[in-house]
């Protein structure tokens, strides 16, 4: 379905595509206007995509927008796109962020200016095109391109270990996201070998029947990919040297985007693909999760960087998004969707701050600093509101997705919710401290005594995020409405093909057993006759 | 009395005509050479050579729908020899275009010989895809080799280049050896050397299937074969031969005989012997996955540019393998697709390097590739391009060749040989990455000029782009046309 007929999706993933031609004749000494071009490159972008959210039709599970064409006919691999609720807000988290990570680098990037906007319109476009593919090669192809300009953006500019962290990622993601493609291969031969038809269209795949025994090894496959993008516990190593390394702009999409691909993996491939294979991973996932919780919040707690600790504390705010897409039922699924955009907007605010700090200090030190409150306010007043979505105060955007994540826990497993909550306190504990320490105590530091308050420019590209954190907050309707016939649809869909799974097989080791004695009676009886 | 009937031989021009025209260019370039007066000599053989090799290319795509036994079955002119003979004509043209900037810094390479002998190789290479006839293959595989040993003497003033010349020269006079003895082991058991012949045979005496003269000949030949795509055990010689060789004849033997020797493998494999693919299969098994790791994992410590992408070679010699081990059609269409993607991405890193040098000298250490990637931009993007493709990264065509060989691997049941593969497409992106890092990530430690590019290699290498991109992004054109080869080969 396409309500415009007209191909907006295209127009949105590959407008930044024109905006790199664009850039690519700009003189390279010409800094500013290198700059300006991309920031508007960039806000047309985010304008471009406002329509989908207009015309986006709330009460229907289907894929709009939609844009099929043949790609390569011989093997059957569309360029298929669309967009539902799952990935509408998605899409416009990413067209909005980017424009602000732009602004961000204005005077931080002072190196190869061209190169830095040209790489970050590329992931941009990267990015878009993961999310609305409904084909999964062209996802693949989509998914891995993301890895090049993000690779780029932390080798070329990114801090004193950038070439450890850059190789890092790259080869973490792709030893990742290879085993996803065989899997991919195998259910595509698989498809065939059952309907005849050669397709990499998800929706066709979904209503594949695949045996158990195989089920599991493909999700596996599928799962370890995005666990590692996610990235949970223990898959995350590389997140905290890319966040560090990274410049800011980079952590910045790296948290606020890059990560989502993974929850949004599980939630449109992996999970509706294989839906016994995630019921039988639940715990383990689940688990995975709290573990990511609570140690992601213990270890940011220590952490004297202030960049490292927003790092770890990513960790944590995407193990709730792991837990309540887990959780399985409409609130946690909803509550995950929910956290990812709050995760974007609050810490992609924590890094833009801990980025302008460093700036004009030079230095992320959580012990360098103290007392900042008193010479910059507006940078505190911002920086509070940051920390306060991050630690999921009533009224801001962080509460509404943490709680709906707890209830939806509660509903499926008790324990881990209880356990998930105190990591709250944790998340809570961690971010005060931080603030105290930097913004509060004694202005003791000669150097912090001179620190200019925000820019004009800084202060334009912190207040959409702020606004959003209290929006978000206060009318969740506004985002959740358009996501409920999706999600329900997915919940509905994912019982009935379970159910239908879990006839074919006994599930437990009592049903398995059940069914042996059931067999014994009836060819006793038959005896017996 | 009974007349003696003369027939005159109906000269089958058609059937070769590709290999017809490379060889007039080189006989041409040779005359002209000897006939242009010494002192006015430029780099006009060059472009002669690449006017013969451009016409043969049109000559090919225009007898593309041929599909024909000619010369007593001797050759098969059909879509496989057609998609051979058009990766051959694009590794040629693109190692001439390279090979007109390079002569800047080595001048000797400008002469007659260089050309000729580059263009004779490029028709042995043809005739071995279009080798219908065991004898048949072993005189296009002489020609063709006896070509590129001289060729990588080419820079006689260089230790390194005769010492390449004279190991590689060595061991393949012993592996032709091992290859006629294959082909008379052959010969013995089924008393033909005709391709379609001996698979006749086969079909009507399944009783000599296993008898152990034919599996000789059959181990035999595959170490002829395999010492030229560089299998392992029989790969020792690359990375030797191929530091020392100028470069663009060391992209050149990647590319072209590599090409060559899988498209005679083919065809000895499947169409002569496809009966014994039982017999083969665990073998070549075993023999791909030592390939495809030992290449990867010993390029992973190469500090030499060169003999990174020697070793390199014997990866990619393993990947390709993998679609012989598939053992089906498709697997057959992959590897042809996967050459041509091979043979543009190889040959536009190599024509990278060779566009850094200096008089009598060249820049091969990854270290010198430090900072080039902002101070040459193109170039950068070029090479970054390059290995991103050889690494399998979309949306280079390294990618698309990649997921067509695994594919079919999947479809053959070959489950474990694709995740291998796939862990060793990981293991290999750590070094590819790795020049993507001296170039961009790390500061010039000495000040490379790269002077002038001649226009030909310009054009090279923006050929060599648009071929990775056009093959990644769309690659219907060239895999329907590699499809259609492998399904009108003769049998």
């Amino acid at each position: 379905m396409n309500q415009l007929n007209f191909p907006i999706i295209s127009l949105v993933t590959f407008f930044p595509i024109f905006g790199v031609l664009i850039l690519s004749i700009i003189d390279k000494e010409n800094k500013d206007v290198l700059r300006g071009t991309a920031v508007a490159f960039t806000v047309i972008e985010f304008f471009i995509s406002l329509p989908l959210i207009f015309y986006f039709n709330n009460v229907t599970h289907n894929m709009q927008f939609v844009e099929l064409i043949p790609w390569v006919k011989s093997f059957g691999i569309n360029y298929y796109m669309g967009i539902d609720g799952i990935s509408l807000w998605l899409v416009i988290l990413t067209t909005f962020l980017t424009p602000i990570c732009v602004l961000s680098s204005w005077s931080y990037i002072q190196k190869y200016v061209k190169e830095y906007m040209v790489c970050l319109l590329l992931l941009e476009t990267a990015m878009l095109g993961a999310l609305v593919s409904l084909d999964l090669i062209l996802f693949y192809v989509f998914w891995e391109l993301m890895l090049i300009p993000m690779y780029l953006l932390i080798g070329v500019w990114g801090g004193p270990q950038k070439i450890y962290a850059a190789v890092k990622f790259f080869i973490y993601t792709a030893a990742g996201s290879v085993f996803m493609l065989l899997s991919i291969i195998f259910l595509y031969y698989y498809n065939y070998k059952v309907t005849g038809v050669y397709t990499f269209s998800i929706l066709e795949l979904y209503k594949l029947n695949i045996p158990i025994s195989v089920q599991f090894w493909l999700c596996l496959a599928f799962f370890v990919s995005f666990a590692i993008k996610v990235p949970m516990f223990p898959l995350h190593t590389w997140l905290p040297d890319a966040h560090v390394q990274a410049p800011t702009a980079g952590s910045v999409i790296l948290a606020g985007v890059l990560l989502k691909m993974g929850t949004y993996g599980f939630l449109r491939f992996a999970m509706p693909l294989f839906p016994y294979a995630t019921h039988q991973f639940t715990p383990v996932m689940a688990t995975l999760a709290v573990i990511g919780i609570i140690y992601g919040a213990l270890v940011a707690m220590v952490q004297p960087d202030m960049k490292k600790l927003v790092a770890y504390s990513s960790v944590s705010h995407l193990g709730y998004v792991m837990l309540g897409l887990f959780a399985l039922n409409m609130q946690g699924i909803e509550g995950g969707l929910y956290q990812m955009l709050n995760h974007g907007i609050s810490t992609g605010a924590l890094f833009l701050i801990v980025g302008m700090i460093y700036e004009r200090r030079h230095t992320r030190m959580i012990k360098d600093f103290g007392g900042v409150a008193k010479v910059m306010p507006i940078f505190a007043t911002f920086f509070m509101i940051a920390t306060l979505s991050s630690v999921a105060v009533p009224g801001t955007n962080g509460f509404v997705g943490e709680i709906m994540i707890l209830i939806g826990a509660f509903r499926s497993f008790p324990i881990f919710a209880v356990v998930a909550a105190s990591g709250s306190i944790f998340g809570a504990i961690y971010m005060l401290w931080m603030y105290q320490r930097v913004m509060f105590c004694p202005l003791d530091k000669p150097e912090n005594q001179k620190l200019k308050d925000l820019n004009v420019r800084e202060i334009v590209t912190l207040l959409p995020l702020a606004v959003l954190v209290f929006v978000m907050g206060f009318f969740p309707g506004l985002f959740l409405r358009k996501m409920d016939a999706t999600v329900s649809h997915f919940l509905i869909d994912f019982n009935t093909r379970y159910e239908a799974y879990a006839q074919q097989q006994p599930q437990s080791l009592g049903d398995r057993i059940a069914v042996v004695l059931t067999a014994k009676d009836s060819k006793n009886k038959q005896l017996n006759n | 009395m009974e007349m003696l009937e003369f027939v005159v031989p109906a000269l089958n021009v058609k059937a070769i005509l590709p290999q017809v025209i490379l060889s007039l260019t080189a006989l041409a370039v040779l005359l002209l050479d000897v006939f242009s007066p010494q002192d006015k000599k430029t780099s006009s053989l060059g472009y002669i050579s690449l006017v013969g090799v451009v016409v043969a290319l049109v000559s090919t795509l225009m007898i593309n729908g041929i599909r024909e036994s000619a010369y007593n079955g001797m050759l098969l002119a059909d879509g496989f020899s057609s998609f051979i003979s058009l990766i051959v004509c694009v590794v040629a043209g693109l190692t001439i275009m390279t090979s007109i900037n390079y002569q800047k810094f080595f001048p000797r390479i400008n002469c007659g010989e260089y050309y000729c002998l580059l263009l004779f190789a490029a028709v042995g290479m043809c005739f071995m895809g279009a080798a219908g006839n065991l004898m048949m293959i072993f005189l296009a595989l002489e020609t063709m080799s006896i070509s590129i040993y001289s060729l990588a003497a080419f820079r006689s003033d260089d230790d390194r280049s005769i010492e390449s010349a004279m190991k590689y020269f060595l061991l393949g006079a012993f592996v032709s050896g091992f290859l006629l003895f294959g082909f008379a082991l052959i010969f013995g058991s089924t008393g033909t050397l005709d391709l379609v012949k001996i698979n006749a045979f086969l079909t009507a005496h399944p009783e000599v299937i296993h008898s152990k003269m034919l599996l000789g000949g059959m181990a035999l030949m595959t170490v002829g074969f395999g010492f030229k795509v560089a299998m392992f055990p029989f790969h020792m010689w690359t990375p030797d031969v191929y530091e020392g060789a100028p470069t663009p004849i060391t992209g050149f033997m990647a590319t072209g005989v590599k090409a060559a020797a899988f498209a005679a493998l083919l065809r000895v494999f499947f169409v002569a012997l496809g009966h014994l693919q039982a017999d083969w299969t665990g073998i070549m098994w075993l023999f791909t996955f030592l390939t495809m790791t030992i290449g990867n994992v010993v390029a992973l410590s190469q500090t030499n540019i060169k003999r990174m992408l020697a070793y390199s070679s014997i990866a990619h010699a393993g990947y390709l393998l993998v679609g012989i081990v598939a053992g089906i059609k498709q697997g057959q269409s992959a590897i042809l697709f996967y050459l041509l993607s091979y043979a543009f991405t190889n040959l536009g890193a190599f024509g990278v390097i060779a566009l850094l040098g200096r008089k009598g000298g060249e820049y091969t250490e990854l270290d010198d590739f430090a900072g080039l990637g902002f101070k040459y931009p193109l170039m950068g993007l070029a090479m970054a391009l390059f290995m991103f493709s050889m690494g399998g990264v979309p949306p280079a065509s390294g990618f698309i060749g990649k997921f067509y060989i695994f594919s079919s691997a999947m479809k053959a049941g070959f489950i474990w040989l694709a995740i291998f593969g796939v862990i060793n497409s990981v293991i290999s992106l750590y070094y590819y990455l790795r020049v993507v890092v001296v170039m961009y990530f790390k500061e010039a430690e000495q000040d490379i000029v790269m002077s002038k590019p001649s226009p030909a290699i310009v054009v090279g290498l923006v050929l060599a782009v648009v071929g990775v991109l056009q093959m990644g992004i769309f690659p219907s054109y060239f895999w329907d046309m590699a499809r259609q080869s492998i399904q009108t080969m003769l049998m």
